[in-house]
This record gives structure tokens, sequence and C-alpha cells, in this order.
């Protein structure tokens, strides 16, 4: 598997080569190139932004078909907590589990019940680890993918614990292989996915060797297939959930640094403001906090783009499916906290680099600034870039050309045309 | 080709929504340039200190930057009132700001303590009535 993978893609018949995408992807990592967006994976970090935005739906984003549940012996369910704020009056998330199983699961493990676990421990390592306050969440993919590529200072503040959906499929495929004595590789797996990052996070894990995620499922194509069988399955619920208001938090903003029970943290979401958050932390602007929690998408995980409720009427369901709950309904055992932790180290990838040494970067930003200096700064995005700049960039890296830009290129076209004039008067 | 290159920052007067973006600006660049993560830290937070002071202090002012393939040089000058006693300035706390500053978490100290910890030279001329030049020096790590 490629170092940089990505798990969004383009319909080329569909994109129209418009600017949409270019203008507003976080990291620009699209360009339009004859005609059609072209993705640069070192750049993308599965944000979903362009997935949401684009007017054509020419992105999409890869996941597996519920037909991938065939293939194994015996299956697990693994949702995620923003599953349950995508239903109307739903008071009791058992009859979402009951229904996952009427779908041919033969058992499910709730995301949200080792998001618990997670915060148990995550409390635990921030009493801990002071000299590594504030300590930044990892439990949004793209948020750590961000750091490993742009903010390579803040690396050392990420928490060391693995995500929840990673330790629900552990604890999951070892609880399915105690009960069926079946081997490890006929049990599937299977994540209810609200966001595209988490397809990337089990193809291209950051911080753990493998995943123990079989296969992914987009909550959108799950949902339709639900809703019937959740009317069917009101009469006999089935008592699955594991999960207290802690671990059914998780599945919004807030609901991870809430957890740890601690007044000192700041949560922020939607990419845009991640990014800012980032870079004043990169500053030293914050003292005196303990924990940051990052979620790419509005509203945290409710607003992922494989959702299908309005993020923010998800997060009011999910506060009051959590009002009559326990606080948590799992607990660490002994012994268990080594195999949570990360056992990779995370490394710094400067995705994006000007030169091999100073010498040459100092060269190339030149050239880059001398550019800039030569375009009509509108950052219309006509070339196919999002702004100047990064045309400029682009030249200075030789994928692209001075006159892609169509004001130089007009220039150009006067010239010619002056000269071609004088020789016909010359004539 | 040139060995050099030169930036030009202008930081405007009393606003707070704009303190910040030249050093912003600066550290995005260094990062581009493939710099290392340190330096890049050390320049990043003397020069976000520096700038903020001119915003707080002196009405502005301006920064020139020249990045060498040894170091990068930051030299902030600004038409402000001077700092009448420089090692006074350079002591953690001490802070003359007004309390229209220190009511936005500014203030706390004029931030002098944090650029000599972060430059490897930092060099401060002043004139009471005059104006201020801070010169910093952060050496390029490899």
């Amino acid at each position: 598997m490629s170092k940089f993978f990505t798990s969004v893609h383009l319909k080329e018949d569909l994109c129209m080569g418009c600017i949409n995408c270019i203008k507003r992807c976080p990291t620009q990592a699209i360009r339009v190139r004859n005609g059609k967006a072209v993705i640069t994976k070192e750049f993308c970090i599965d944000c979903g932004e362009c997935i949401r935005l684009c007017p054509h739906h020419a992105k999409e984003a890869t996941y597996d078909s519920p037909e991938i549940m065939k293939r194994f012996e015996y299956t697990v369910a693994l949702p995620a907590p923003s599953l349950y704020g995508q239903f109307n009056h739903l008071d009791d998330v058992n009859i979402v589990l009951t229904a996952l199983k009427k779908m041919g699961f033969d058992d499910v493990y709730e995301v949200s019940g080792a998001a618990e676990i997670v915060s148990e421990m995550s409390r635990k390592y921030v009493a801990e680890h002071k000299e590594k306050w504030p300590i930044i969440s990892t439990a949004c993919p793209s948020v750590v993918r961000l750091i490993q590529v742009r903010f390579p200072n803040l690396i050392e503040h990420l928490l060391p614990i693995c995500a929840p959906v990673d330790i629900a499929a552990a604890t999951a495929r070892k609880l399915a292989m105690e009960k069926t004595g079946l081997p490890a590789e006929k049990i599937g797996i299977i994540f209810i996915s609200p966001c595209p990052a988490k397809v990337t996070a089990v193809k291209a894990p950051i911080g753990i060797q493998k995943s123990e995620i079989d296969a992914v499922l987009a909550m959108k194509e799950v949902y339709p297939i639900l809703l019937p069988l959740m009317m069917q399955s009101i009469d006999d619920v089935e008592e699955l959930s594991i999960s207290g208001r802690i671990g059914i938090g998780w599945g919004s903003t807030g609901g991870e640094a809430g957890s740890l029970l601690s007044e000192s943290y700041l949560a922020a979401d939607g990419i845009e403001n991640v990014i800012r958050v980032l870079e004043d932390l990169e500053d030293q602007k914050f003292d005196q906090l303990e924990f940051i929690e990052l979620n790419a998408c509005a509203g945290g995980c409710v607003g992922g783009v494989l959702t299908v409720e309005n993020p923010y009427v998800a997060k009011v369901k999910l506060k009051r499916l959590r009002r009559y709950l326990p606080v948590a309904c799992s607990h660490l055992e002994s012994g268990d906290e080594e195999n949570r932790i990360w056992t990779d180290e995370v490394k710094y990838e400067p995705v994006f680099k000007l030169g091999n040494d100073m010498k040459e970067s100092i060269t190339n930003m030149s050239r880059v600034e001398e550019f800039c200096e030569k375009f009509p700064r509108l950052d219309c995005g006509s070339c196919g870039a999002p702004t100047c700049k990064a045309l400029a960039e682009d030249i200075v890296r030789g994928v692209a050309h001075e006159q892609d830009c169509i004001h130089i290129l007009r220039d150009y076209i006067h010239k010619l045309s002056d000269e071609l004039s004088k020789l016909d008067t010359k004539k | 080709m040139s060995d050099k290159i030169k930036v030009f920052y202008e930081v405007p007067a009393d606003d707070f929504t704009r303190a910040g973006e030249a050093s912003s600006n600066l550290k995005s660049m260094l990062k581009k340039m493939g710099m290392n993560p340190e330096t890049v830290r050390k320049v990043a937070i003397a020069m976000y200190e520096g700038e903020i002071n001119m915003v707080i202090h002196a009405s502005g002012g301006t920064i020139d930057v020249t990045v060498s393939q040894e170091e990068i040089e930051m030299v902030l000058k600004d038409q402000g009132p001077g700092i009448a006693d420089i090692e006074m300035a350079m002591r953690a706390g001490y802070s003359t700001a007004p309390d229209k500053v220190r009511s936005l978490g500014f203030g706390a100290g004029m931030g002098l303590p944090n650029m000599k910890k972060y430059s490897d030279e930092l060099k401060i001329e002043s004139q009471v009535g005059i104006g201020t030049t801070v010169t910093m020096k952060v050496k390029i790590q490899c």
C-alpha cells in the first residue's frame, strides 16, 4: 500500500473542470488540469470538503458495499455513535443495534463502548503527561494526517492512544473468536462510518501497524436499509448496548474533551477552524490548556460527509438520547492498556518542499516571488490552481506553465498580434 | 540567482485582528522551503512576539526579513514611544500595557524575554520619542 493513500476519488465524466473544489480545498491539494480536477495524494487529508461542496457530485468517497458481509463466515458491525443521531424519535439505541443484526450481522459492538475506554485511558494519560500539555486528540484521522504533514512541532502533543474504532475492532474480533471458535480471518469486522477519512485510516493507519477493521460501510448506505428493519425490531428489542453518556457523546464536538472531566480544554470543529487552532498552538498562543479536541467536520463526526442528517440536528438527537443513560457502561480491564496505545512513532512527512537543501530552496522561493510579481493576483483560478501563488509554486516545481495564466497568455497574444501587424505593414 | 530572499511586511496600528499575519505568512513560507521544524518554531514565536509588541506599543511598523543559507534575520522597526529602560523591559512579566490591551489578554510583559529565548541573537536599539529597532537572528539548523 502506498504511503499516500486517499479515499476521495473523482468521477471524471461528471467533473466540469470548474473551480469550486480547488478554491475551497483546505490543503490546496486539487488542481484542474485538461479540464478535470486532479487530487494530489500527498496533500489530501481526506477531510471530504470537496465531496461536500462539488455542485456536480463528481467527488466520491471509497467504501465497501454491504455485499462484502457475504465474504465472511461471521460478521460484527461496529456502529459509530454518530449513527444514532440520524434517526427521528429514537429513544433507545438498542433498536438500531437489533436492526443491524436483522440486516445480517451476527453481532454488534458499539464504537461508543470503546470510546469510554479511550476516555478512561485519556484521563490517566493527560494527568500523567503535564510536559506534553496541551494534548491533542487523535480520534479524527484527517486531523492527525494534517498535523503529520504540516505541523511537525505539534506531533509530540498527539494523544498516543488508538482511536475508539480500532479498539472496538480488536475487542470485537477477540470476543467473536472466543464465541465461535473460528479463525481470525473468517470473522468480518465491519465499521459503519460517517466519513471517508476512516476508510483511509483503515488502509493506511497512523500510529499502528495494521487496522483490525476488515471493511467500511457508508452510514448513508446503511441508513435506508436500517429504517424498515428498525420498525420490525420495535417489538423484540435485544439489549445489546454497552455504552453510556460518555460514549455516545463522542459522536459530536466536545464529547471527547468533555469526557475528560476537566474544564481546561478547547474543542474546535470544521477544518478551517482546526487549522487556525493548530497555527496558533504552534506559535504558543495558548497556555494552561490540558487538552485540545479537533474534528475536521463541522459539528464533529455527525457532520461527516457520509451522514444523512443535518449535523446540528443530529447533535440535538444525541443529546436527547444520552439524557437517561448512565455516565459510562464500558470500563478498562487491567492488563488491556498495553494493546491500546500506539506502537509506531509518527514521523513528520514534509509533502511540500521547494528544494532539497537551503540553497535550492532559496533559489526556488525567489523564483516563486518573481512569478507572483508578474501575475495579476486575482486568484481567479482559471489556470487550474487556487491562487496566483499556488500557480507560481507549481511552475517552480515543474508541474505548470507560466502561460497557464490566461492574463499572461492574453498579453502574449496581444504582443504577438502587434508584431504580426507590424510585419503586415512592412509588406 | 540570488542567494538570499528578502520579504517586507507592514504591521498596521491597533488592529488586533491582523496581528500575527506577518509571522504566520513567514512561517508558511519557511515550511514550504523545507526548513527544519525547530528553526521554524523559533522564528514564528520570536517574530510573533515582536509583531504584537509593535501593535500594542508602537502603532505599527515595518518588518524586513532576510533568509540566507545560514540564518533568518528579522528587523522590526517602529516610530513608537521607544523603550526607556531596556533592561527593565527584558524582565519577565514587566508591563506598561494600558488596560484596553490587558483586557484582551495581552500585556503580560513585553515578550522581550521570549524573543531573547527563541532567537540566537537579539539587538534592541531604542530612543525615547523616536522609535525602536529590534534585530533578531535565528540560525538555520540542519
